[in-house]
């Protein structure tokens, strides 16, 4: 049942179908293409549909770019995934705290909440990850970083609104700690409106760590698509397939985060609607 | 006029401490960097230990980092943000020679972005939930998707290589004597690539915001009593649903404004445009913290006075702005 109010639009099908073809080539790579993608596959430059080894070609320097682009699919989807995860979490926790504190605490934790939003998001990132030096890891907390604010503010708008509400007077009463009260009774019901930011956090996060590698600031050690036009760029005239290929990658995949998210709002939006 | 100043009063004393935040942070940050400002210079200059020492000592690297964060807010009153290492030149007179060409890229691109989108947005939000309104809702979402660097390419492609229309990169042509007029046809001939690439990203927040505050106009009361009273569609459309549904895009301007800023890094960097964004990533390349800082200072400052010109701008359209604290 609710998997027909989920499919019920075309956008929404077309969403979950991008998703399940990002979600099979994160985990056919290694099936498909055991050897390291960077290492060397045949002869450089070589054009998609001439070779069916390398379907798609090979870059400047040999490499395989079917193999970059599943492989790329790994690490974009890691990226975006963790990167969201993490800024949903320290977003919706300082968000309750700066709504359930109230006061001193939560003018302090909403300037600071302004302050990272005045700051160019990429900036910052960029910022960071030039200082700490590039690698996974920090590359999902710089894009974190400047992303945990949007579910700060909603979290903490709905938390106001509970506060308020009879079962956190009554969890009150019963004598409960206001820290379990904060985490326990009020987080978990503030939660669905954050959750609802989760798809456009995943995309953003995709789009910057692209921006970020096509920088040269992504993982060197990992194929990265924005690295990969990046790459492409040396030979922009000569073989703009190599820059055009990733990119087309890009798009879809964060089109289907985008289309699969608003496809299940749409969804609890009705299943609201109706009861 | 009163009410406006008021609003600007109270926001610029509420961004003082934001600004402060904003210094503390990112001096924290680029403390935090591996190597100092010394090790830059002299990786690329060359000297031996007793240079770095008598180096460290007369940049001020040397002191604690208390005293270096003192020692720079006072600095900062005095509107000196430092020394860059890379280019030996006052970080100000830097930033502020290329703060003029983001600033023209972004206002291009906003009203690219702000008038093509409301236009296109009035066209899907005047029949909400019919054919035309789903395809530009979907279409503006694959182009919400498109990172902009990889556009630049793409239109770099077909315009500049293989049509030859546009010119490839650079803000002007180098050394060709234009001036008056035919300086500025060439400027804009330079823009229009990088314009295009940032601003038809975010002609998709101005477009579904359009569409999203129409079709909540379409329920309310007042359009029902307009068509009961037998206006015509287009004469609804136009005086009574978009007009209302015009005014919320214009915070829209100031909310993606820093977006945009960060957007500029990489277009910049593809079309080699001199601007902030691509100071932004030479300062990254040499390591030239106290250029970052000063970047970063100032396009905080900028967004804040760009979201305090769009708050006044809201004032005086909407008059129910700040009212109600006149009272309070």
């Amino acid at each position: 049942m609710s998997l027909r109010r989920l499919f019920r639009t075309p956008e929404a099908v077309a969403g979950f179908a991008i998703l399940g073809c990002l979600v099979l080539m994160v985990l056919l790579a290694p099936v498909l293409f055991p050897r390291d993608p960077l290492s060397i596959a045949g002869a450089p430059l070589l054009r998609p549909f001439q070779d069916w080894a390398l379907p798609l070609g090979t870059d400047r320097l040999g490499r395989d770019v079917l193999a970059g682009l599943f492989h790329g699919a790994r690490t974009s989807l890691a990226v975006g995934l963790a990167a969201a995860a993490a800024s949903i979490l320290v977003g919706s926790v300082i968000g309750t705290v700066a709504g359930f504190a109230g006061g001193l605490v939560d003018e302090a934790l909403m300037r600071i909440t302004d302050a990272f939003q005045t700051v160019p998001g990429f900036l910052l990132s960029l910022a960071l990850v030039s200082v700490v030096g590039p690698s996974l890891g920090v590359v999902v907390v710089a894009i974190s970083l400047s992303a945990w604010t949007g579910p700060a503010r909603i979290a903490r708008a709905e938390v106001l609104s509970i506060r308020e509400r009879d079962y956190v007077a009554s969890a009150r009463v019963i004598g409960m700690h206001p820290i379990e009260i904060a985490f326990r009774e009020i987080l978990p019901n503030a939660l669905p409106p954050v959750l609802a930011l989760s798809s456009v956090i995943v995309a953003a996060a995709i789009l910057t760590e692209a921006a970020l590698s096509f920088l040269g600031l992504g993982d060197p050690n990992r194929v990265t698509w924005g690295g990969m036009i990046a790459e492409g760029r040396a030979v922009l005239r000569s073989a703009p397939f190599l820059s055009i290929i990733p990119g087309i990658a890009l798009v879809l995949a964060v089109l289907g985060v985008y289309l699969a998210g608003e496809g299940i709002v749409e969804s609890a939006a009705t299943r609201r609607g109706n009861a | 006029m009163n009410r406006a100043w008021r609003l600007l009063k109270r926001r610029l004393v509420g961004s003082i401490p934001v600004l402060l935040i904003v210094v503390v942070g990112s001096f924290l940050l680029l403390e935090a960097a591996p190597g100092d400002a010394v090790d830059a210079y002299v990786a690329s200059v060359g000297g031996d230990a007793g240079m770095i020492e008598a180096l460290r000592q007369s940049w001020g690297l040397d002191a604690s980092p208390m005293t270096r964060l003192a020692a720079y807010l006072w600095a900062l009153l005095h509107l000196d943000l430092g020394h860059s290492v890379a280019l030996s030149r006052p970080v100000l007179s830097v930033v502020l020679e290329r703060l003029p060409n983001t600033l023209l890229l972004m206002g291009a691109a906003t009203a690219l972005s702000f008038f093509l989108g409301t236009a296109l947005g009035i066209v899907a939000g005047s029949r909400p939930g019919s054919l035309r309104d789903r395809l530009l809702s979907v279409g503006s979402l694959a182009l919400y998707a498109v990172p902009g660097f990889w556009l630049a390419l793409v239109l770099t492609i077909v315009f500049s290589v293989q049509l030859r229309w546009l010119p490839l990169a650079g803000m002007e042509t180098i050394a060709s004597g234009k001036t008056g007029f035919s300086r500025v046809l060439d400027i804009a001939r330079h823009l229009v690539l990088p314009v295009t690439s940032l601003g038809i990203i975010y002609l998709a927040l101005y477009l579904r915001m359009m569409r999203a505050g129409m079709a909540e106009v379409w329920r309310m009361d007042f359009t029902l009593a307009a068509r009961a009273r037998g206006i015509g569609r287009r004469r609804i459309v136009w005086r009574h649903v978009a007009r209302n549904a015009l005014l919320p895009l214009v915070t829209m301007l100031g909310l993606q404004s820093a977006a945009m800023l960060g957007g500029s890094v990489v277009i910049e960097s593809v079309f080699s445009i001199p601007g902030l964004g691509r100071l932004a990533q030479e300062a990254v390349g040499a390591r030239d913290t106290p250029l970052l800082i000063g970047i970063i200072l100032v396009s905080a400052v900028l967004v804040i006075v760009i979201n305090l010109l769009v708050d006044i701008a809201y004032a005086t359209l909407d008059p129910r702005v700040g009212a109600s604290e006149a009272n309070a």
